[in-house]
């Protein structure tokens, strides 16, 4: 009754979250509120390149991806070894456990004949696949809790679906062994099955069973005489042999029965058994109805990922299937972490505590954005500096198990979430060569604002003096702001100049402009005297600071030893600090 | 000999000709090239966050120590980069406590014991101009290259100019070795403008532009260089410009290690010759 309820609801929630989580993939974007396609033209678009893939050549390299990264997961091969014996063990270990055991009444018993779940080879192999399973929750948990690998993160998603896959296994690892000690289910077996001949019989069997199949009698204890042995074994075999192999071929339930044996009577007359059953089945469709929700998901999505990128490619498929792919694609995420551990900037999480430029951390950022939850001024601005903090070095993407292109979508994600408005800083960083490399690609007008973002928001925070004629007055000048400079060996050098303009006089970006003072603001020379000065606003909103290349001229011809250049990277260091406060009040206030 | 290469971010995805030129010509030259764990030098987070910058580049200089090798970079950013960074801990004996704090977790500890070496100083300092002359078995016949040296290797000089002879001078030697004649340009060592491509691309194709026109009125037939940013820069943005039409006479530019490489008689397709945007496969014609 609970049995069926349960399963039935177990089902019910299952069916309609798989529902909801695939019309996600339709439903949601990042590109809100503007929507390039409905969710239906999503859904029409993604059933025609099904059917177009299948009638096609291609079918042939779906199966190609389906056996080699599906069925034997080269990908994760390719990242490590232990790791793919780690998953191959779960994977495989509670796939057959699933079809033998847990399906045996639609699949085993329908294939074999005289199936019973306690003969041999079904009672041997059920306990081989589990141990084969146990093998991968034993390495998954060293490789989480005990192995310290520096920004390798653990969630609670990670959490839950180790514990539901360990309290699934356990049970049922404790069920067989309750049930191989049990006198209660021994008793009821015989009055089912047993044909007896008096008392003396009854006793044979049941020292047989005592003896060799680790039942705990209230009534005999070992040691018996050969005899009686004998003649229960003649009972076993008109009996019971038919469908009861040794209970020592279930090797982890009997090993486990043996450690019950002290206590297995009390704990069998209180209902041990029906507990341990009741206990598994909840687990399990525990496990079926939070499947859609929880990290285990990828069990569908990742395999369609890997399916549906084998055969896509931007610019060829149809815009609103890479849409939907990449809502997929976040769902395919298990969250290993092997994106993390080769990224190229991973390091600097240590020194810029946003875990926003941890690729395997940016996803749960992504899925909060793709669902269109909202999120405070201050929250964007963070996600948006861990996307922008990307060398675009493509590492990422090559090692992923799951197959998802995630340096396509960084850069998707990137674009669209620049598009809101946000000034970014990093945009004036080499950061950006890539975005300009790919500047094709994206609509002119929301490539520039990106640009010019940044430059106005600095001009907006750093205000101070912004006429022209206004007179430099003892007020507008900040100690602590040259004071900062003068503590550090290159900044210090500001102090040794005399206004030569040899510096600006070099730079090629000066040399570049007629009348430099009408784009650049102020030019290098200028920068470094205003520095002297104590005038942060003045300097921090020169276009010439933002535009300095970094190519050094300026500081080699400097007849004064002024390090001109490391004077303007520290300066603009500054500027972002004051950026980021800045940032972090009106998030606050908003 | 065994180096740990500082691969630059950019050569997977946009010059991965780079690598597999680097990796035909140093592999025969007997040098391995170990780099797994190497993430970026922190180069473009220079001015957004110095210590990261720093914390960058110090792990790899780590790694290489604790692997007991010198450290090889074929990009002039990452050169300058490693170079600063390890200039900046030898003489800041705070910040590199600092930065030791959070290279332990990894059991990683920056000492300064660790050699920071362009690839054309390998080329001539640690191969020696010698063993590539033996190596050497086609030369390139009226062949006029302007050399471009690219900022970080010659700026600023007292980081990276103390070795007799300079880099710009090694540059030079070690491009006559493959019989290619040097044309002198007058703007030789300026920036290629790769720094503002994506922040401002107009000045940074004016920079470019510039340097083009010059090398051209110079005579010259080629670029040649040796960082990834600058051949970027000079091959696949000058090719957006010529697209676009904003230059009308281009000038292709062929990276050291496949000039190197072709004179060393290695098969052009190994050296992703053809991967060049700007085609660059009539410098064959000019082998002897």
């Amino acid at each position: 009754m609970i049995f069926n309820i349960s399963l039935y609801l177990s089902l019910i929630i299952f069916a309609l979250g798989l529902t909801f989580k695939i019309s996600t993939w339709f439903r949601y974007n990042f590109q809100s509120p503007s929507k390039p396609f409905s969710a239906w033209e999503r859904f029409y678009a993604a059933m025609g390149g099904i059917m177009a893939t299948f009638f096609s050549g291609r079918v042939l390299t779906l199966l190609r991806t389906l056996l080699l990264d599906v069925f034997c997961q080269r990908r994760i091969m390719r990242e490590s070894r232990l790791r793919w014996f780690m998953h191959m063990c779960l994977f495989w270990g509670f796939t057959l456990l699933l079809l033998m055991h847990a399906l045996e009444g639609m699949f085993t018993s329908n294939l074999f004949e005289d199936y019973a779940s306690t003969l041999n080879p079904f009672l041997f192999l059920r306990n081989f696949f589990a141990f084969v399973v146990f093998v991968g929750i034993g390495i998954a948990i060293y490789r989480r809790f005990i192995q310290k690998t520096p920004r390798f993160f653990t969630n609670a998603m990670d959490r839950y679906a180790l514990i539901i896959l360990a309290v699934i296994m356990m049970s049922g690892v404790f069920l067989e062994a309750a049930k191989i000690g049990s006198f209660e289910r021994y008793s009821q077996m015989v009055t089912d099955y047993a044909d007896f001949d008096g008392e003396q019989e009854q006793k044979a069997l049941e020292a047989l069973w005592v003896e060799d199949f680790g039942v705990v009698s209230p009534n005999l204890t070992s040691p018996f005489d050969k005899e009686l042995l004998t003649r229960g074994h003649e009972l076993h075999e008109m009996n019971c042999a038919a469908c009861h192999s040794r209970p020592q071929w279930a090797f982890i339930g009997y090993g486990a029965a043996v450690v019950l044996r002290p206590v297995a009577l009390p704990l069998d007359r209180l209902g041990l058994v029906t507990l341990l059953w009741t206990i598994h089945f909840l687990a399990c469709f525990i496990g079926l109805a939070y499947l859609p929700f929880s990290r285990m998901f990828h069990i569908l999505a990742s395999p369609l990922n890997l399916l549906a990128n084998s055969v896509m490619e931007k610019g060829k498929s149809h815009p609103a299937n890479i849409i939907t792919l990449q809502m997929m694609a976040l769902d395919a995420c298990t969250h290993c972490g092997s994106c993390t551990s080769r990224c190229s900037l991973a390091v600097i999480f240590e020194e810029i505590p946003n875990p926003n430029i941890l690729p395997s951390e940016k996803i749960a950022s992504l899925k909060t954005l793709a669902s269109g939850k909202p999120l405070s001024e201050h929250q964007m601005t963070v996600i948006q500096e861990g996307l922008y903090l990307c060398t675009n070095c493509y590492r990422c993407t090559s090692v992923c198990p799951a197959g998802i292109n995630l340096q396509e979508l960084w850069f998707d994600v990137r674009e669209a979430v620049l598009k809101r408005g946000h000034p970014e800083l990093l945009v004036l960083t080499p950061f950006s060569m890539y975005r300009g490399l790919l500047s094709p690609n994206l609509a002119e007008a929301d490539y520039h604002r990106a640009q010019e973002q940044p430059i106005a928001g600095i001009e907006a925070v750093c205000s101070a003096l912004s006429k022209p004629d206004d007179p430099i007055k003892p007020v507008h000048m900040d100690r602590d702001f040259k004071k900062q400079l003068l503590s550090s060996a290159n900044g210090s050098t500001f102090s040794y100049c005399f206004t030569c303009i040899t510096c600006s006089s070099v730079c090629p970006v000066v040399r570049n402009y007629p009348n430099p003072s009408e784009v650049l603001g102020m030019t290098p020379h200028q920068i470094i005297r205003a520095t002297a000065l104590g005038l942060p606003d003045l300097v921090f909103r020169s276009r010439m600071l933002w535009y300095c290349l970094g190519c050094y001229q300026c500081q080699d011809a400097c007849p004064q030893a002024v390090r001109v250049a490391d004077v303007l990277f520290e300066l603009k260091n500054l500027a972002v600090v004051r950026m980021k406060n800045q940032n972090r009040q009106t998030g606050e206030i908003s | 000999m065994k180096l740990a290469l500082q691969r630059c971010c950019t050569t997977p995805i946009f010059l991965k000709q780079y690598e597999t030129s680097t990796n035909a010509v140093l592999g025969r030259l007997g040098v391995q090239l170990t780099d797994e764990a190497l993430n970026c030098c922190g180069y473009p987070l220079k001015s957004y966050n110095y210590k990261a910058y720093v914390l960058a580049s110090a792990r790899n200089l780590s790694i290489a120590e604790k692997q007991k090798v010198d450290i090889m970079t074929f990009c002039n950013c990452c050169y300058g980069t490693l170079k600063e960074v390890d200039e900046r801990l030898r003489e800041d004996p705070a910040l590199c406590a600092e930065i030791n704090g959070k290279l332990e977790q990894e059991a990683l500890k920056y000492e300064g014991n660790v050699k920071i070496q362009h690839i054309m100083e390998v080329f001539y300092h640690e191969l020696g101009s010698d063993r590539i002359r033996e190596h050497i078995v086609k030369k390139f016949k009226g062949l006029k290259i302007a050399v471009h040296y690219g900022c970080h290797i010659l700026r600023p000089r007292e980081l990276v100019q103390f070795g007799a002879p300079g880099t710009a001078a090694v540059f030079d030697e070690l491009v006559a070795m493959t019989g290619a004649d040097l044309v002198p340009w007058q703007l030789q060592s300026d920036c290629c403008g790769s720094p503002l491509w994506g922040i401002d691309d107009d000045l940074s194709a004016a920079l470019t532009r510039k340097k083009i026109e010059n090398a051209r009125a110079s005579g010259a037939d080629y670029f040649c260089l040796a960082c990834s940013y600058c051949q970027v820069q000079l091959d696949r943005v000058q090719k957006r410009l010529l697209d676009e039409g904003r230059i009308t006479d281009p000038m292709p530019s062929i990276l050291f290690t496949q000039l190197l490489g072709l004179s060393m008689g290695i098969d052009p397709d190994v050296l992703g010759i053809q991967e060049n945007q700007i085609n660059i496969s009539p410098i064959l014609d000019c082998i002897d």
